[in-house]
Parts: C-alpha cells; sequence; structure tokens
C-alpha cells in the first residue's frame, strides 16, 4: 500500500518561478538606478549640506529666547488663520455634495455629469493650495479673502473625491429595496445613499478642517492672510526671536487642532 | 389579481432567464416558487415590479399593465407591490421606525421624509404593524442592532406600509436558522390572510412551501413545469424540477433547436 507521503509527496515550492524572481529583481534594480540618475542629476552644493548641523544651531541661537512682545498681535491673527480653515472648510465640503453626487459613477445623472464631476475634482485637486492662493492674491488682492477662496476650491476636490468614493463603495440592497417601494429619487437618495456615506463625510470634513488648519498658516507667505504674513514679516526682518514665538504658537495650534479633530472623530463615529 | 402572459426576459444576447411564461394569482392565496438556483425565479419576481426589465410579455396587476410604466407611473404601481428580501435590505444606520416609515416613501412628501415628520396616521400603522410582529420595542433601535429574524420582520413590516396589493419575497428565509425561518414564513402565510394580501414567495426549502404555501410553483430553466397544490408535489415531480443543471438544460435545447 503506498502512502499519501509516496504517492502525492514533493517538496519542491517556491513562492515565484524563475521568470517571476528574475523580472522582481530587474525592477528593484531599475528603481535603485532611477533613484541614482535622480541623484546625480540634481545638484547638490554638498559643502552646504555638510555644514547644515552648525547652521541649524546658529539660527537656534539667535531665535532663543523668543520675543514674546507681539505675543498679542500674534495670537489675534492666529485666530484668523483658525478662521480661514473652518470657513473654508464648511464652504467647501457644502459646495463638495454636489459634485461629489455627479462625479460617483451610480447617482450621476448621465455621462457628461460625470465627466464634469471629475473634470472638477482633478482641476481642485490638480492646484496646490499656494498656487490657489497666488492666483486669488491677484484677482481680490491680498487678504483673508482670497486665502478663504484657495483653501476652499484644493478643498471641493479633496472632500469630493473622497465622498464620490464612499457612494460609488455603499451596499446597493437598500437601495434596490427602496426603489422597489416607488420612492423618488431623491427620497431613495436620502434614505438609503445619505446615511451610508454619513461616517465617510464626517471623517472626512474633520480630516479636511485638520488639513487646512496647517496649510492656513502658510498662505500668508504669498499674502492671502493669516499667520504666515508676520512669520514672512519677521523673517524678512531678521527678527529670529519673534519668528520663534511665531513657530511656537503653530505648533501649538497645531497640537491643539489635531486633539479636537482627534475628540470630534471619537465622538461623532 | 396578478396576471402574467408570454413573459420572456433575455440578459443580453444569451438565452432567455424566462422563456413564455405564463402565470396568474388569483385573490389572497400564498403561492410559492420553486426551483434550482438559475431557475429564474429571482428574475421572475423582480420583473413584476420592474427591478428587470422584462424583455416581452406582459404582466397585468389588477388592471394596470407595469411592463409599459414609466417614472411617476412606475413609482404609483410599485407603491402597490411589497418586497421582502433574503438579505433584509435595511438601512442598517437607520432606526428601526426609520426603515419601516421608508415603506410610505412613496406616498408622503420630500419634506416629511426628511426631516422624519411622519403623518400620524402612519405612525400609527406602523406601531400597530410592529407590534402584531413583535418589533415595536425596537422602534429606536439602529436596524444593524437587531438578529436576523428581527431584521427580516422590519422588512415585511416595510413592505406591509406600502398598504400593497400583493406581496413578493425573493427568499425572505434563505438568511435565517430554521426555527426563525419557520417563525417568519407562519408570519408572511398570517399577514396574507389577516390583510387579504396575495403573496408569492420564492423559496428553496420545499417542506416550508408545502406547509406554509397554498400552492406551488415549480420552475426549471425559466418555464413553470409545474403548478399545483402542495399536496400533489411528489418526488417524480421533484425530480423534473431539481433533475441536472440549468447548464445541462441549456444543452439540450441547444441541440433541439
Amino acid at each position: 500500500m503506498t502512502t499519501l507521503a509516496e504517492k502525492f509527496g514533493r517538496d519542491d515550492w517556491t513562492r515565484f518561478t524563475l521568470r517571476q524572481r528574475m523580472t522582481r529583481y530587474g525592477v528593484i534594480f531599475g528603481c535603485a538606478l532611477a533613484i541614482a540618475w535622480a541623484l546625480t542629476s540634481i545638484e547638490v552644493i554638498w559643502a552646504w549640506v555638510w555644514g547644515a548641523p552648525e547652521q541649524i544651531g546658529d539660527l537656534f541661537g539667535r531665535m532663543y529666547p523668543p520675543d514674546p512682545t507681539n505675543l498679542e498681535t500674534i495670537l489675534k491673527v492666529l485666530w484668523d488663520t483658525v478662521n480661514i480653515a473652518t470657513f473654508a472648510t464648511t464652504f467647501a465640503v457644502l459646495l463638495s455634495l454636489p459634485v461629489a453626487y455627479i462625479a460617483a459613477q451610480n447617482t450621476t445623472p448621465n455621462r457628461a455629469t460625470l465627466w464634469l464631476g471629475r473634470l472638477i475634482l482633478v482641476t481642485s485637486r490638480s492646484v496646490n493650495t499656494i498656487i490657489w492662493a497666488l492666483l486669488f492674491v491677484a484677482i481680490f488682492g491680498p487678504g483673508v479673502v482670497a486665502g478663504i477662496l484657495a483653501i476652499m476650491f484644493r478643498s471641493i476636490g479633496f472632500v469630493g473625491k473622497l465622498l464620490g468614493e464612499a457612494i460609488e463603495e455603499i451596499d446597493r440592497r437598500p437601495v434596490e429595496a427602496l426603489e422597489a417601494t416607488g420612492a423618488s429619487r431623491f427620497k431613495v437618495i436620502a434614505y438609503a445613499i445619505v446615511p451610508q456615506v454619513m461616517p465617510t463625510f464626517w471623517a472626512v470634513s474633520i480630516l479636511r478642517w485638520d488639513i487646512n488648519l496647517r496649510e492656513s498658516t502658510v498662505l500668508g507667505l504669498v499674502g492671502a492672510g493669516g499667520i504666515g504674513i508676520i512669520l514672512q514679516g519677521a523673517i524678512d526682518t531678521f527678527n529670529w526671536p519673534e519668528v520663534a514665538t511665531i513657530l511656537i504658537a503653530i505648533i501649538v495650534l497645531v497640537i491643539i487642532g489635531e486633539v479636537i479633530s482627534a475628540y470630534l472623530r471619537r465622538r461623532i463615529l | 389579481m396578478l396576471k402574467i402572459t408570454d413573459l420572456v426576459k433575455r440578459y443580453g444576447s444569451g438565452d432567455p432567464v424566462l422563456k413564455n411564461l405564463d402565470l396568474t394569482i388569483e385573490g389572497e392565496s400564498v403561492v410559492s416558487i420553486i426551483g434550482s438556483s438559475g431557475a429564474g425565479k429571482s428574475t421572475l419576481l423582480r420583473c413584476i415590479n420592474r427591478l428587470v426589465e422584462p424583455t416581452s410579455g406582459s404582466i397585468n396587476l389588477n388592471g394596470t399593465e407595469l411592463t409599459s410604466l414609466r417614472g411617476k407611473n412606475l413609482r404609483a404601481a410599485r407603491r402597490k407591490i411589497g418586497m421582502v428580501f433574503q438579505g433584509f435590505n435595511l438601512v442598517d444606520r437607520l432606526t428601526v421606525m426609520e426603515n419601516v416609515q421608508s415603506g410610505r416613501l412613496g406616498y408622503i412628501s420630500t419634506w416629511s421624509a426628511v426631516t422624519r415628520r411622519y403623518p400620524k396616521a402612519d405612525i400609527r400603522r406602523a406601531y400597530e404593524l410592529m407590534e402584531r410582529v413583535g418589533i415595536a420595542q425596537y422602534a429606536n433601535t439602529r436596524a444593524d442592532q437587531l438578529s436576523g429574524g428581527e431584521r427580516q420582520r422590519v422588512g415585511v413590516v416595510r413592505a406591509l406600509m406600502q398598504d400593497p396589493d400583493i406581496l413578493l419575497a425573493d427568499e425572505p428565509t434563505a438568511s435565517l436558522d430554521p426555527k426563525t425561518s419557520e417563525q417568519i414564513m407562519g408570519l408572511l402565510r398570517d399577514l396574507a390572510g389577516e390583510l387579504k394580501l396575495p403573496v408569492l414567495i420564492n423559496i428553496h426549502n420545499v417542506t416550508e412551501a408545502k406547509e406554509y404555501t397554498d400552492r406551488i410553483v415549480g420552475m426549471r430553466y425559466g418555464r413553470i413545469i409545474f403548478d399545483d397544490v402542495p399536496a400533489k408535489l411528489d418526488q417524480e415531480a421533484m425530480d423534473q424540477i431539481y433533475a441536472g443543471s440549468p447548464h445541462a438544460d441549456r444543452a439540450k435545447d441547444g441541440a433541439a433547436a
């Protein structure tokens, strides 16, 4: 009688065939080559890189101790920054709802609207907030309005894209059930689709607010309002102690934002 | 009365799933449809409320021709056809009351739907039905907190809230354990009697079909090959309904053609 081992016994198993293994090595080698080529083709002044630790020490020396004389102004502008982020996020989230609706394959009315939705998302997402800010500063002049619009335009794509994907991933079955009751399209959306994307909606909105808080701190660098303006001013006038105060204020703000968004996420989801 | 005449449904360009099917449901009878997977039971049920678009033929419910309806008229007709699903198809994140009231969506205004301010009569009706099937205490519970049997009761109440002229049930007990399954079947039978409602049930469990329904329709690969009272369903008829496979039937049909 032959045992199973005699009949089927074999101990040659490999995860990949020789050919697959060669391909994998080839890809790794190709990546390494690309990185090496990239490193040699950009002009790095190595002396500056090696001198960095010294420079860092020097900068810290000039920043210490932080100068709190302008703290009141800094905090006021920081509050502006928070407002820019909050307003912009609110508007962006509201505007992204219809965009998400037409950019999701399963809810969009027709192919034209689908492509319109995708176009809006891609345009919004492919342009960085700072570039949007430059554009709006040119149109509306420097100030908070340009900042709000810049962040809004960038956020619509982000929120719309993630929300649209959430709509595409919903469970189809409740939708089918409510269609079977004779409910209108709008009511099916309100009862079968909206409840299913609600968690994603809140999560994405909070996440975007968190991101916008950080982004709005640099908007001032291009004149679009917020803390960045006085940061730029302090750097330009070599007022390093004040720069230190501003940086500390920004870090504290970001940490507070992180705590708030973590708390909201826990409460809502 | 539901009268289906010469119904054909073909997906794409392949063989039809329903082949010139005729079926009449009269009065308040509970009818079960049995047949192996792929026989076309689900498609037949879904053709009636047009979740699936029939290719040709006629479906007439109480004088209304369903196959030609569009838009508003189709929605109005769907209000009168309740459906219970194998997977319950509830909205998990809504409460039981909201799920139950979603059966009224075809009747109430968009404003009351969105604000959840349902008409008093609907709320009273919902409590009556929920009380009847034993889920009234869950009115404010989210649907995903319930057990399978309770969820299917919500599904049944949602369908009944439509005040339907006919109830379709697509394998309503296939996701349930045997005991719960019998409870749901008993409930469907009793409710049909109480509400004077014809019920059409797709079912895999032949024992339950025999016990809980007045009439059994046996389908095999798009055709009705048995249609009689449960007592007449003998071993021979069973063999005919369940023997072979859709694939074998397809091959035979191809050879004959």
